[in-house]
């Protein structure tokens, strides 16, 4: 599939607003949940130290 | 792949029994190993998806370019279901067993398939003003998949409600049983009303009605999904296992590599 231009490309034949809202939104919402799995990761880890720390430093 | 948690902190069973896995000990260190893995193969698919879709596929005769949409709106719609599906069989298998690893794995699944639910819901919307003029329709596809992502927040608020995790997970666990039955409502209720909401072109016992690079891209797409789906319930159900049981020995162990 050529798109002949970059410009042509994002215009996705006049439905740009709608396919980039779509893969947008789609990117968007992966991204937001492994942001939000990375940062429950590190603030369990944070907790665990500071359980344990404090017991056996 | 470093080696699951040393045999003290586990019972005494052969590595190859079964339940071998089945403790959060054992399984903790075993997800930490596949997800990396799970994860690569979703980036790889998904970009593969991307470029088929839209480098490869041709403009379709009658939505021209519109229907690139289908990529991902099929991929999430499928995992949505999917998704439930899983939540559901863990659910049980955590109910039956009371086993406390199943019932982890059903609320680490829920938030990845409340996204693709919505992701479906809004890929479809737009999707759908442009080919069908509207946003949303009170179709019987479209109203059962709402119901879903209500389903979905429901297990989650429930469990989030109730303190004692246990008690958490058997009530989560009756409500993804109780709902389960909307799964196949859903996938047959292009049939059963014929409501707006188009008929299946890919189904297990007929050749789908594509053409081979849209079916190509849709695939690459939904096989992404899924491995994203069990990378990141792997990532979930790990923090979760490391909060619930934060006053284990093997949990201190595993700080103590971790930090």
């Amino acid at each position: 599939m050529n798109w002949g231009s970059f410009e042509a490309f994002v215009a996705m034949g006049g439905y740009g607003l709608y396919v980039w809202g779509s893969y947008l939104v789609t990117a968007a919402g992966l991204a937001i949940e492994i942001a939000l799995l990375v940062a429950r990761r590190r603030r369990t880890l944070r907790m665990l130290a500071r359980l344990h720390g404090a017991e056996r430093p | 792949m470093p080696s699951p948690a040393s045999p003290t902190d586990a019972p005494q069973r052969s590595r190859f029994s079964w339940t071998y896995f089945a403790s959060p000990a054992t399984f903790y260190p075993l997800a930490g190993a596949m997800i990396p893995w799970f994860a690569a193969a979703a980036a790889l698919l998904c970009a593969a998806g991307l470029y088929v879709g839209f480098f490869v596929a041709p403009t379709d005769a009658t939505q021209g370019e519109s229907y690139r949409i289908i990529f991902i709106h099929v991929g999430a719609a499928w995992m949505s279901m999917f998704l439930y599906v899983v939540m559901a069989f863990w659910a049980v298998i955590g109910l039956a067993w009371n086993t406390r690893l199943a019932a982890m794995m059903a609320s680490a699944i829920a938030p990845t398939g409340a996204l693709f639910t919505f992701l479906a819901l809004w890929t479809g919307a737009l999707w759908g003003k442009p080919t069908w003029g509207t946003w949303w329709v009170w179709d019987a596809r479209l109203t059962s998949e709402l119901i879903l992502l209500f389903l979905y927040i429901g297990f989650m608020a429930l469990q989030a409600a109730i303190d004692d995790p246990r008690r958490a997970d058997r009530a989560g666990a009756v409500l993804a049983i109780v709902g389960v039955i909307n799964v196949p409502v859903i996938y047959f209720s292009v049939q059963w009303w014929n409501t707006l909401h188009q008929g299946a072109s890919v189904s297990v016992s007929r050749a789908p009605s594509m053409a081979a690079t849209m079916f190509l891209g849709m695939i690459l797409f939904a096989l992404g999904f899924w491995m994203y789906s069990i990378a990141a319930a792997l990532a979930r159900a790990r923090s979760i296992m490391l909060e619930r049981e934060r006053r284990t020995d093997w949990v201190v162990s595993e700080v103590r590599k971790a930090t």
